[in-house]
């Protein structure tokens, strides 16, 4: 892959900065496999096959990309794995079933969704404390801090609430109904603005940060796929600010959004029930998790194409990337 | 020997196919009519259905039109490789072929000269119709437009060849519409044209292994691989192998004895 100068400096410095001398990599948590797919981003090919523990969904990596955090659902804790040796250090006490987070950019405070007990767990990852539990809707899934930390937003699937939790004081603060089944929330890299979508709603909500409020609805249409099969999961914003990705789950499509105008500029066909997706380190390309094709496919976003896709474990889930 | 007269042979024969051709626009457009209708019809109603399977060359999940671009590029060559067979057996109850073969050059280059012409304007054709395809948003890589010209020149040389010898069988023109019926239409259905092999072989092993032994299956192949700038050696041998046989099959079904008992 080439790449511009200055991200080229930017990738040696941080390589020269972190102990492990690899290429790109993305991790790829697989829900039913109990293990982490690893891809080398240069080749697109699967290098390793790592356990942990039962039903991986969620994953993120530390801020200093040390470190990745694994929700173990049906184990009931966050793991917390060392990525210099792939091995598993810590166990947090996430509370039960736990499914997605998001990491303060504090780097310490966890917010963790907790499916079956309508509670976010914030847990402090040095301490491994429990530094709170906010009693949220039914079944929270979706998690997300703003880039200044000042909020902690969470999405739960039955009430169709986006519910706003002031870190400072760890207290919800307000409310934003939004379409059926909200499953992921996605910040803008300014913070300004809030991206939700509704799974069975067919919808995602553009969410004003500084009001709390919906300024726009997006819905979305593909020829030839049944209206219903159009579920939006995962969204990803370009860090240039010009492209949100949709992940329209079982319609098998990403849409491409103009993130400035909100027009949807596209459809790129995917594999199988498309569910999170993140951009490689130079953001050159987009990566996909296809839960029940058991792939990830890899989008070129300067093409706006999909160039490939790659065979992974059972119900690929979460995936994060680093250099 | 005589490279002039073989170059003037060779001219003669392009400039008679090619004003043939001008002459029946209505060819050119019908040849991309067809598989016009198969992309945009047939293709739309599969668009989900089959959407969703990474065979090679294919690197990702492809829509049906993609798919189903290179078995149609093939079918403008095998449509027009039977037709020019039909325009021998024309040309024959006419008497023009006579005269062309009473030509002191050897038949074999004549022959040759007539499969190059048909070739080559079956690719202007297959060309137009890939630029279509553009449009409905199948687009395969630019540099596999240039690495599929070879693959092109060899199928439709096959199919010519195929065409050829069929008309050196086939005594009357009535006789043609069997060729469309027990030739074309089966060459067409039972390949990897429409659906990949591993496809047919859900509804029988029968249609699979008819459809592996289809030497328009293995063009099909060698065309799409190429598209996507890849080789498929096991499809090249096999158009190749085929292409011979026909090829010399064709030419001892013109032997200047056969010619002169039948006129």
């Amino acid at each position: 892959m080439p790449k511009p100068p200055f991200l080229k400096t930017l990738l040696i410095g941080a390589l020269l900065a972190s102990p492990m001398t690899q290429a790109a990599t993305a991790y790829v948590s697989n829900e039913k496999d109990n293990t982490l797919s690893v891809i080398d981003l240069e080749t697109l090919e699967v290098t390793d096959t790592i356990d942990v523990g039962e039903r991986p969904r969620g994953i993120a990596l530390s801020k200093d990309h040390s470190k990745l955090f694994i929700c173990a659902s049906d184990s009931d804790t966050v793991q917390v794995m060392d990525l210099a040796t792939q091995r598993i250090i810590a166990n947090l006490p996430s509370g039960e079933d736990p499914e997605q987070f998001a990491l303060h950019p504090d780097n310490r405070r966890l917010y963790i969704a907790n499916e079956d007990d309508a509670l976010v767990t914030v847990v402090d990852t040095d301490t491994h404390e429990v530094l709170a539990q906010i009693d949220v809707g039914v079944e929270p899934e979706g998690m997300a801090v703003s880039p200044d930390g000042r909020w902690a937003v969470n999405t739960s699937e039955t009430t169709s609430m986006l519910h706003w939790i002031d870190t400072e004081t760890h207290e919800l603060v307000d409310n934003t109904l939004v379409d059926q089944r909200p499953r992921h929330v996605e910040f803008s890299h300014d913070g300004s603005v809030l991206w939700a979508s509704s799974e069975i709603g067919g919808t995602v909500s553009i969410i004003d940060v500084d009001s709390r409020q919906i300024s726009q609805k997006l819905s979305f249409r593909i020829r030839g796929i049944h209206p219903d099969k159009i579920q939006p999961v995962g969204v990803k914003l370009s860090a240039d600010g010009r492209y949100a990705f949709v992940a329209l789950g079982p319609a098998n499509h990403v849409a491409v959004v103009d993130a400035r105008s909100h027009e949807i500029l596209d459809y790129l066909l995917v594999g199988r029930r498309v569910w999170h997706m993140e951009f490689t380190p130079d953001q050159k390309y987009l990566l996909t998790t296809n839960g029940v094709s058991g792939d990830v496919s890899v989008i070129d976003v300067d093409a706006m194409k999909v160039t490939k896709s790659i065979k992974v474990g059972r119900y690929p889930w979460g995936i994060v990337t680093l250099d | 020997m005589h490279l002039a007269a073989c170059m003037i042979a060779l001219k003669g024969i392009l400039k008679r196919e090619f004003l043939r051709f001008i002459h029946q626009r209505t060819r050119f457009l019908s040849a991309l009519v067809r598989p016009l209708l198969w992309l945009l019809v047939f293709a739309t109603g599969f668009r989900a259905a089959l959407g969703v399977s990474i065979i090679p060359p294919y690197q990702t999940y492809i829509t049906y039109e993609t798919y189903i671009l290179p078995g149609l590029c093939c079918m403008i060559l095998l449509f027009n490789g039977m037709q020019s067979s039909l325009s021998m057996v024309y040309d024959r109850e006419m008497g023009s072929m006579k005269v062309l073969l009473l030509s002191p050059l050897p038949r074999s280059w004549l022959l040759f000269c007539k499969l190059i012409a048909i070739a080559l304007l079956s690719l202007a054709q297959v060309y137009a119709f890939i630029g279509l395809g553009f449009l409905v948003d199948v687009t395969p890589p630019i540099m596999g437009l240039l690495t599929v010209l070879p693959a092109l020149v060899l199928t439709a040389l096959m199919l010519g060849s195929i065409g050829l010898f069929l008309s050196s069988r086939i005594r009357q023109l009535e006789n043609f519409a069997g060729v469309m019926n027990f030739v074309i239409f089966p060459m067409f259905f039972m390949s990897s044209a429409l659906y990949p092999l591993w496809k047919m072989r859900e509804s029988s092993e029968w249609l699979y292994w008819i459809c592996n032994v289809n030497p328009f299956t293995h063009a099909v192949e060698l065309v799409r691989f190429a598209l996507y700038t890849e080789l498929n050696l096991s499809a090249l041998l096999i158009t190749t192998g085929t292409t011979a046989v026909f090829m010399v099959l064709a030419l001892w079904g013109f032997r200047s004895e056969q010619v002169a008992r039948r006129h």
